[in-house]
């Protein structure tokens, strides 16, 4: 396909944090399945102390407009992070525990407002997990 | 049961703490000591979020941690002393018995130079490390307890393996 016949880039929605590298390995799945990873933008904060993620996370959601953060872990720093910079925008939302069946959700609403998108995507992700066998 | 673990990290409770020596140990209760987070009840609110039920945390100055320590020691349960820089850890050891501290994480900022993948140091910070040592501490750096510890020298000289 020539440039000029791609589709045009998603615009970034929403952030995705976490330990080591859950953002990036969430987003390449979800540009492999959808082709529409554009919209998620992954942070990896290795080396970061807790003000430095703050301030990162607080630069990437002001450069791109973004009101929705995805993160891995409850306990984890980008949480803990994330709901500092939230205490201060009340329109933003954190989710906590994201997985692949809740960003697949996330980036199919696209013709919805963020937050209400991030919303029903924490329940779709929540309802997708499944234990299977184990009976023996 | 006693306090397993004296450990320096500047991300307090996180992921690493909770979980990754948390579940292994078994931990109850964490003491989290810092002055400032001892004053803020949303702080508090902020870093019990991120511990599950069965865990309890203290917050705690260093004069009040000091004060409680041996209340700490003789709890039933298994804890972990957690301080968010080695100051206030140096002011604790240097006012009650601490036989080792475990350096787990002290992230790059300004003035600071890496040393190991998750240790980045100050000189200042590198006296204090010392200073701890010389007072009869034994100091390790460790982020996860599958890691090997890597006594002060080797972390100084920013030897990981």
């Amino acid at each position: 396909m020539s440039d000029e016949a791609k589709a045009p880039a998603d615009p970034p929605r929403a952030i995705v944090a976490g330990h080591g590298e859950f953002g990036a390995g969430l987003v390449s799945a979800v540009e492999q399945i959808t082709g529409r990873g554009g919209q998620l933008i992954p942070i990896a904060v290795h080396k970061l102390g807790v003000e430095a993620i703050e301030d990162l996370l607080r630069d990437r959601m002001a450069e791109e407009g973004i009101r929705v953060i995805f993160t891995d872990l409850q306990a984890g720093s980008c949480t803990m992070a994330s709901r500092r910079i939230l205490r201060g925008m009340p329109n933003a939302l954190l989710v906590a525990g994201a997985n692949l069946p809740m960003l697949l959700d996330f980036v199919f609403s696209d013709g919805v407002d963020p937050v209400g998108a991030a919303r029903h995507a924490a329940e779709r992700g929540r309802a997708a997990v499944t234990a299977h066998g184990g009976s023996a | 049961m006693t306090l397993l673990l004296y450990r320096i990290d500047d991300r307090l409770i996180h992921g690493q703490v909770v979980v990754g020596w948390g579940q292994p140990l078994d931990v109850g209760f964490i003491v989290l000591v810092d002055d400032s987070v001892a004053t803020s009840d949303w702080e508090q609110e902020l870093y019990r979020m991120g511990v599950p039920p069965n865990m309890e945390v203290y917050f705690n100055t260093v004069e009040d941690a000091v004060r409680e320590l041996p209340k700490y020691r003789s709890d039933p349960r298994k804890g972990i002393l957690l301080t968010g820089n080695i100051e206030t850890m140096r002011r604790i050891a240097e006012q009650a018995h601490v036989d080792a501290v475990n350096v787990g994480g002290l992230h790059a900022r300004p003035g600071r130079v890496q040393r190991v993948r998750y240790v980045f140091l100050t000189p200042q910070e590198e006296q204090e490390l010392r200073a701890l040592a010389a007072g009869g501490v034994r100091v390790t750096s460790q982020d996860v307890p599958g890691a090997r510890p890597i006594p002060l020298e080797s972390l100084l000289a920013g030897v990981e393996e």
